[in-house]
């Protein structure tokens, strides 16, 4: 099949299309730590993550919501690669993926496996927050307990 | 006659490539293309006679004066203003229009327990301005759902506008929809005294607006909609209104006599012109309004009908569409929103652009009416004058892209 431009398939890499189908732990926790629901008035993009922390640890994640395959795909793989780690290795890859979205050139200082494939998403400008919504309702989640709300701006 | 390849070539913008494909420009509700006697317009009044209006006594401040208030004339013409250029005022856009009613004459005029009556499908520039104003005072918002056509439910009418209605304020045509029966709503407004605010920022641009018939007390529309530049827009108003609600702006130009406490105001329109307004753009304003006048306004509404009707049928002839608003294309605009099978608009839309098919995937500034719909926003295809049925062919093999597109990459991912 050909498709016009190289560039779509710079934004819908088959690992984002294949999160957005089949997204990973979709749902809601039985007892979350932390309850964060994220609204991006742009697009409409709306998700919901919540949070089990066992000490330092993120234990469990789940997340609910819709919008388009950026959004739903980016909040996906962001549950995946965050589940078993520590608050601060998640914070080292959200602040990794975020540096990936505004520099997209400059090498990660942590390795971002998998959420490479978001890389393309710098060039298209209007879907970066598409991209970082799933982050910063995490960065909300990790810094308190509770139920929360943000709005991108 | 109409001709739309002659019309295409007064736009130099439609010469342009997206993505190595012509453009194919569907996002008219949004702003319209401005064709070369409106760009023309611009240039030459800052290269002939650029100057401030209303104070100089000099031949250039003369000049752009008179070309600034000609376009008022031209717009009491062009909507069938039966109070002459008193009844004109121009702003920034609709929006600030209505900001202009909401605040100066629902600040002198509303009070605890009156009410606005709005409708769900309302743009959020008729919505906030209302909400704003309705907490300052103590006022209530009632609004008038629409039916699964998305048309207004008619007999909802009689419940919500009643002896407490102050203001009704609805939209002449959605943004997403379709056109609203205004004149029965003006009708059962003033049977209880209340007043009709219209926002006709989807009306005006596309088939033949006359406000006298209409019976509305407040019209809003924006020129950039209109073949127009960004930066002016109209309020119309009853000057009798305009006379008795306080000033929405304060500063030159509003003013008769300035005293240290206190100052008394120029007349209608001026009071609700402070400052020095957009003049190039409301005098460019006036050359779009010759254009659409040289081709007839029943002449566009007739082309976008045509456009939008072949639009629908080709729409609905995809069975992953879902079309919203009525199928009848006499209570439609140029505009079609609709979404397809379940990817999200903006990934559509994101495949569309590579198409070089421009059209607007979003809430449409609708947030209420996207919920009733059930929806988290929409695609919507808009036409104006200049879009052909070979455009609508573009935009239909471009979607049927879009879903092979989805389509093919879904098969799963050996890793």
């Amino acid at each position: 099949m050909n498709y016009p431009e190289p560039a779509l398939d710079d934004l819908y890499r088959e690992l984002i299309l294949d999160h957005y189908r089949h997204p990973r732990n979709r749902g809601e926790l039985e007892h979350p730590s932390a309850k964060v629901d994220g609204y991006n008035p742009l697009c409409g993009d709306e998700i919901e993550v919540e949070l089990l922390f066992d000490d330092d640890t993120i234990k469990d994640v789940a997340f609910k919501g819709r919008g388009c395959s950026i959004s739903q795909a980016s909040c996906s793989m962001m549950t995946d690669v965050v589940k078993g780690h520590t608050k601060a290795e998640a914070r080292d890859l959200l602040t990794a993926f975020k540096r990936m979205m505004t520099d997209p050139e400059e090498e990660p200082a942590t390795e971002l496996g998998d959420l490479e494939a978001f890389q393309g998403v710098a060039k298209f400008p209007v879907r970066v927050k598409c991209a970082t919504l799933a982050w910063n309702v995490l960065e909300q989640g990790l810094q308190k307990s509770g139920e929360s709300h943000i709005e991108e701006a | 006659m109409f001709d739309v390849e002659a019309v295409r070539k007064d736009f130099p913008i439609l010469q342009r490539q997206v993505h190595g494909k012509p453009l194919v420009y569907l996002d008219n509700a949004a702003t319209t293309q401005k064709p070369s006697q409106v760009i023309d317009a611009l240039v030459h009044y800052y290269e002939y006679y650029n100057a401030n209006i209303h104070r100089g006594i000099h031949t250039l401040a003369e000049e752009a004066t008179t070309a600034y208030e000609a376009v008022r004339d031209k717009v009491v013409r062009f909507i069938n203003s039966p109070y002459g250029p008193q009844s004109i005022v121009f702003t920034r856009n609709t929006t600030e229009a209505i900001n202009l009613v909401a605040n100066a004459w629902g600040r002198k005029f509303l009070n605890p327990g009156d009410e606005i009556v709005l409708t769900i499908s309302e743009h959020h520039s008729n919505i906030i301005p209302w909400q704003l104003i309705a907490k300052e005072k103590g006022a209530t918002l009632r609004y008038i759902d629409i039916d699964d056509e998305g048309r207004l439910r008619r007999e909802q009418f009689a419940e919500l506008i009643g002896p407490k209605t102050k203001m009704v304020a609805v939209a002449h045509a959605s943004n997403v929809l379709g056109i609203n029966p205004v004149r029965e709503l003006a009708a059962l407004a003033h049977e209880h005294g209340a007043l009709i605010l219209l926002d006709g920022a989807q009306s005006v641009p596309h088939m033949p607006v006359d406000v006298s018939d209409l019976d509305c007390d407040f019209m809003a529309f924006s020129g950039h909609k209109m073949l127009g530049p960004t930066g002016a827009g109209v309020l119309y108003a009853r000057p009798e209104l305009l006379d008795a609600m306080p000033p929405f702006l304060g500063g030159g130009s509003m003013i008769s006599r300035v005293q240290l406490e206190e100052s008394t105001w120029a007349d209608v329109p001026q009071k609700f012109e402070a400052g020095t307004p957009d003049i190039a753009d409301v005098i460019t304003l006036g050359a779009a309004i010759d254009y659409l006048e040289a081709l007839g306004m029943d002449n566009v509404r007739a082309h976008e009908q045509m456009i939008t009707g072949y639009a629908l049928q080709r729409l609905s002839a995809l069975p992953e569409v879902t079309i919203y608003g009525p199928m009848n294309v006499e209570q439609r605009i140029g505009v079609v929103s609709f979404n397809y099978g379940d990817i999200h608009p903006h990934d559509v839309s994101q495949v569309l652009d590579t198409y070089g098919v421009a059209v607007r995937a979003s809430h449409h500034c609708a947030q209420p009416l996207m919920r009733r719909l059930d929806t988290a926003a929409t695609a919507r295809a808009s036409f104006y004058i200049y879009n052909t049925k070979a455009e609508v062919d573009a935009l239909v093999s471009a979607l049927q892209e879009a879903g092979r597109y989805f389509a093919v990459q879904q098969a799963p991912i050996a890793r």
